[in-house]
């Protein structure tokens, strides 16, 4: 009754229905990145600990290497495409632009994936919450303090103005 | 980095789950949040022949407070004990603990029961499951049973659970009046796993130590429950020179082994430092 071969299944990812086949091993970040042509999901270490790959699944954010597409099937996916609307970046973006919080940008999507969620759950968030959710996230080129001020500054932007949108 | 092949199954209940996984026979890994099985298959130190995937099983995500236990649903994740107000107030030493494992993204996708499972000597919640003298009940196509912590963990990722039996539920005592609880661990990175980590539980008497419970992870192959040791220590003031006093004597009776990640001496240090600062924040919680 083994069967190890591609199954068809459909994707959710921000908002469109995607229809693919893949084998059940097919990681969620290579589904993205291969089958959907979503190449902003960025695949570091592939085994959890880097959070490049981290999107948001029903809201809440996850490995997309620790999870496998057919997984998520039933699922809502989003990925870092959908934050920005019509070119314009969101606050989180806007405030990271800002305060020099990126480098190269690999570990940037995860990042802005991470805190979305983050900055949704807790709108005011004090440095040292801040620090421990950033943990996950690892980034060799900006040390940190530039990503934990834009943060502050993003939540800051957020509660002041909960509509806003960045120009 | 990528798996090797593996046939996938997605039960919508707990009872097609236990068939599937007794078809699939012994190559088959049962898969909850994936947050431990995930890396292991990506690295393929584990190539199981079929994962039965549990997470459409949403009955088993709850937390139910029943008094004298709070039962929590294997299928809870990380984030909701650590966050639940009911678990804060009825058993805050799992609550504490919750909150320290691994990272934000990692804590919404792992699972209680799938940690139980994993048995990982340096996780969070085999130790506070032993410490606190947790129930965990399997099930299996031959019926349901319930094992004490205890006789759960067996070593170094090896536990009673046999191929076909699926974790369904963990019972905790519940905090009693007087009684204040603390989880401490050291890592060398913030949510890596702990190098030594202990809980404890100090109930109180007016001034006296009525009761201890203390629990230690990363000094044997599994979390070591350290009661007998502290026993004679109960019945006195509660001070701050008590918890120095417990400390000494836990460091200096615990035998860490050498390993390539750490030296046994090191250990033992840690180990006492942290059952001091574990007591110290128990006793002050446990006076309110």
């Amino acid at each position: 009754m083994s069967n190890l071969e591609k199954r068809s299944i459909t994707l959710t990812v921000n908002g469109h229905n995607h229809e693919l086949v893949v084998e059940p091993r097919k990681l969620l970040a290579d589904a993205l990145r291969e089958d959907c042509r979503l190449t902003g999901t960025h695949v570091g270490c592939e085994h959890g600990v880097c959070g490049a790959c981290t999107v948001l699944v029903d809201g809440k954010p996850v490995r997309s290497c620790l999870t496998y597409a057919i997984q998520m099937e039933g699922h809502a996916v989003s990925t870092i495409e959908s934050v920005a609307v019509d070119g314009a970046l969101s606050p989180l973006q806007q405030a990271l632009h800002e305060e020099h919080g990126l480098q190269c940008g690999f570990c940037t999507p995860g990042i802005v994936m991470t805190f979305e969620a983050f900055l949704k759950h807790t709108p005011e968030p004090s440095e040292e919450e801040i620090r421990d959710v950033l943990s996950g996230n690892l980034c060799r080129c900006t040390g940190y303090q530039n990503i934990v001020k834009a943060v502050q500054k993003a939540a800051e932007q957020m509660r002041r103005n909960p509509d806003y949108v960045a120009p | 980095m990528k798996p090797a092949a593996f046939d996938y199954f997605r039960p919508s209940s707990l009872e097609e789950a236990l068939q599937q996984l007794a078809a699939c026979g012994d190559g088959a890994k049962v898969i909850a949040g994936g947050q431990s099985l995930g890396p292991m298959l990506n690295m393929r130190l584990a190539v199981p022949t079929a994962l039965v995937d549990l997470n459409d099983l949403t009955e088993l995500a709850y937390i139910r407070d029943g008094g004298a236990v709070l039962s929590v649903g294997a299928l809870t994740r990380h984030d909701q004990i650590a966050e639940s107000r009911l678990v804060q107030a009825r058993c805050p030493l799992l609550a504490q603990a919750a909150k320290t494992i691994g990272h934000y993204a990692i804590r919404q996708r792992g699972t209680i029961g799938g940690s139980l499972a994993h048995a990982d000597p340096a996780a969070q919640f085999p130790l506070i499951a032993m410490t606190l003298g947790a129930e965990i009940e399997i099930a299996s196509p031959r019926g349901s049973r319930r094992l004490p912590a205890s006789a759960f963990f067996l070593s170094v990722m090896a536990t009673a659970l046999a191929a076909d039996e699926i974790i369904h539920c963990v019972h905790f005592p519940t905090v009693n009046v007087n009684e204040g609880s603390s989880f401490q661990l050291f890592n060398r990175r913030h949510g890596d796993y702990a190098i030594v980590a202990v809980a404890t539980t100090v109930a109180l008497e007016g001034e006296r130590v009525a009761r201890v419970r203390l629990g230690l992870s990363g000094v044997s192959a599994t979390p070591t429950v350290c009661d007998d040791m502290v026993r004679p220590f109960a019945g006195r003031t509660a001070n701050a020179a008590w918890a120095a006093e417990v400390a000494r004597a836990v460091g200096a009776a615990v035998s860490p082994e050498d390993d390539a990640r750490m030296a046994a001496v090191y250990r033992k240090e840690l180990t006492e430092k942290l059952v001091e600062q574990a007591l110290v924040r128990a006793l002050s919680r446990a006076k309110g």
